[in-house]
């Protein structure tokens, strides 16, 4: 049916770069998310005024471009002399970026559980922490599910800006072969389809957990 | 004993408690009455330890709750507290609910505190409901389920905020037949509510309290059946 110059090998690189894609957002959603749960519960705990510098750091991540973000931090690891290989870079400023949303969907989910719910723990005589282990944290977490999916999906498919520092993931593969064969629509079909066949288990496995935790 | 000295408390520049003073001894029942906005449901939360006060103490079998020393975790195990909304957990089941703070904060088995919990639920008439989510119940059950919650803790004194001001008319008798169960057994409570009939039923005492001063206190014959404040004449007028 397709009469196509693209090899097996050729495949194979365009999985190298899914992989490369994957390790990249693994990485970062990991830690940002990490980063994310530490700064949404300290934004909780100190209030709004001390929470000030904390918020406006995280704003500036989320409101300057990534591309911008990418080439400031790998020019500014150059000139810190730290000698950061690009994946480093990449999955530091993307963890930031992360962590930057993640504190916000977090924030909210540890507000939605009422006050008073809260307070009826620690009137049993939980602890701060007993209260935030067992009562907060699952509820919150039903609440935080669906947009921390989308971040998660989000990051992975703007993790492709990271081509901008040298990595070969799966967009920047795809481009290499699109400029080697003239093959645009057959390659950046099946670029799609892996970005796809990455996402849908991702979207999947949120359904699956909001179905589980619905108490039906 | 919980003893409370001259206990005031403002929210901002609203005082809700001007001094109170009240001695509750072991086994009795005092129910608190009054409008709203009185400073009766601050006080149970004071007594907790939930809310700071600003001057005055309050001693529970001699240790003062406000004082930094004091383990309010500790204390808040032998004062159980129930409020006007009910509070379930969510995300747990009927017996998870009750199981939780035996396990974490006493540290009990799963096993003794799933006896505990199981013993407390049969006790207030959900033992049928063991595995259901609250969500699923009424607002009487799960109020029901909130008192056995707070037993599970095995307290020595219980305080009970309203419980039955956000329940169904039809569901109120249900949890007021709950506390009159506790009454009997010779639990110690301190009961703000607003169920008159229930107040001159179980008390030893009632105390009625107006703009945040404890305006009078007595049996409940005597503050039911010849009040002297005249502010508990009207509000004993308005509520008949």
């Amino acid at each position: 049916m397709f009469n196509t110059a693209l090899t097996l090998s050729d495949l194979g690189f365009l999985l190298q770069g899914a992989l490369m894609t994957l390790a990249v957002t693994a990485v970062s959603v990991t830690a940002g998310t990490i980063l994310g749960v530490i700064f949404g519960v300290v934004r909780n705990q100190v209030g709004p005024y001390w929470a000030v510098p904390l918020t406006f750091v995280l704003d500036v991540f989320r409101s300057v471009p990534l591309l911008i973000q990418l080439v400031l931090g790998n020019a500014f690891q150059s000139i810190a002399k730290l000698g950061w290989p690009p994946f480093t870079t990449s999955c530091v400023v993307l963890s930031l970026y992360t962590a930057a949303y993640c504190t916000e969907i977090v924030r909210g989910g540890i507000s939605s559980v009422p006050p008073t719910t809260r307070r009826a723990a620690r009137s049993l005589g939980m602890t701060w922490w007993q209260d935030m282990r067992y009562i907060v944290a699952p509820l919150a977490t039903r609440v935080s599910l669906p947009s921390w999916i989308g971040l998660t999906l989000g990051v992975m498919k703007d993790s492709a800006l990271v081509l901008w520092l040298g990595l070969i993931e799966l967009l920047r593969a795809s481009q290499v072969l699109v400029t080697r064969l003239q093959e645009p629509l057959l390659i950046l079909m099946i670029c799609g389809a892996i970005y796809f066949l990455i996402s849908f288990p991702i979207a999947r496995l949120g359904g699956y957990l909001e179905k589980r935790w619905s108490n039906d | 004993m919980i003893e409370i000295q001259n206990v005031r408390k403002s929210f901002g520049s609203l005082e809700v408690l001007k001094g109170i003073d009240l001695t509750v001894n072991k086994g009795e029942v005092v129910t608190v009455i009054g409008g709203s906005g009185s400073g009766k449901s601050t006080l149970l939360t004071c007594i907790n330890g939930l809310e700071p006060i600003d001057a005055g103490r309050i001693l529970v079998d001699g240790t003062e709750v406000h004082a930094k020393s004091t383990d309010l975790n500790k204390l808040r195990a032998k004062v159980g507290i129930v409020f006007q909304q009910w509070n379930a957990f969510p995300h747990l089941t009927v017996l998870e609910n009750v199981m939780l703070a035996p396990r974490k904060v006493l540290g009990l088995s799963k096993e003794k505190a799933e006896e505990i919990a199981v013993k407390q639920l049969t006790h207030v008439g959900l033992g049928e409901k063991l595995s259901v989510y609250p969500t699923r119940m009424s607002g009487g059950q799960q109020q029901r389920m909130a008192i056995a919650r707070a037993l599970a803790m095995s307290p020595e004194y219980m305080l009970f905020d309203e419980v039955t001001s956000a329940l169904d008319p039809q569901l109120v008798g249900e949890v007021l037949d709950t506390l009159r169960m506790l009454a009997s057994e010779g639990m110690t409570m301190i009961c703000v509510t607003h169920e008159m009939k229930f107040a001159r039923e179980v008390s030893d005492r009632v105390a009625f309290f107006h703009k945040g001063v404890m305006a009078e206190i007595a049996a409940p014959e005597a503050l039911f059946g010849a009040p002297k404040d005249p502010e508990l004449k009207k509000f004993l007028a308005a509520t008949h």
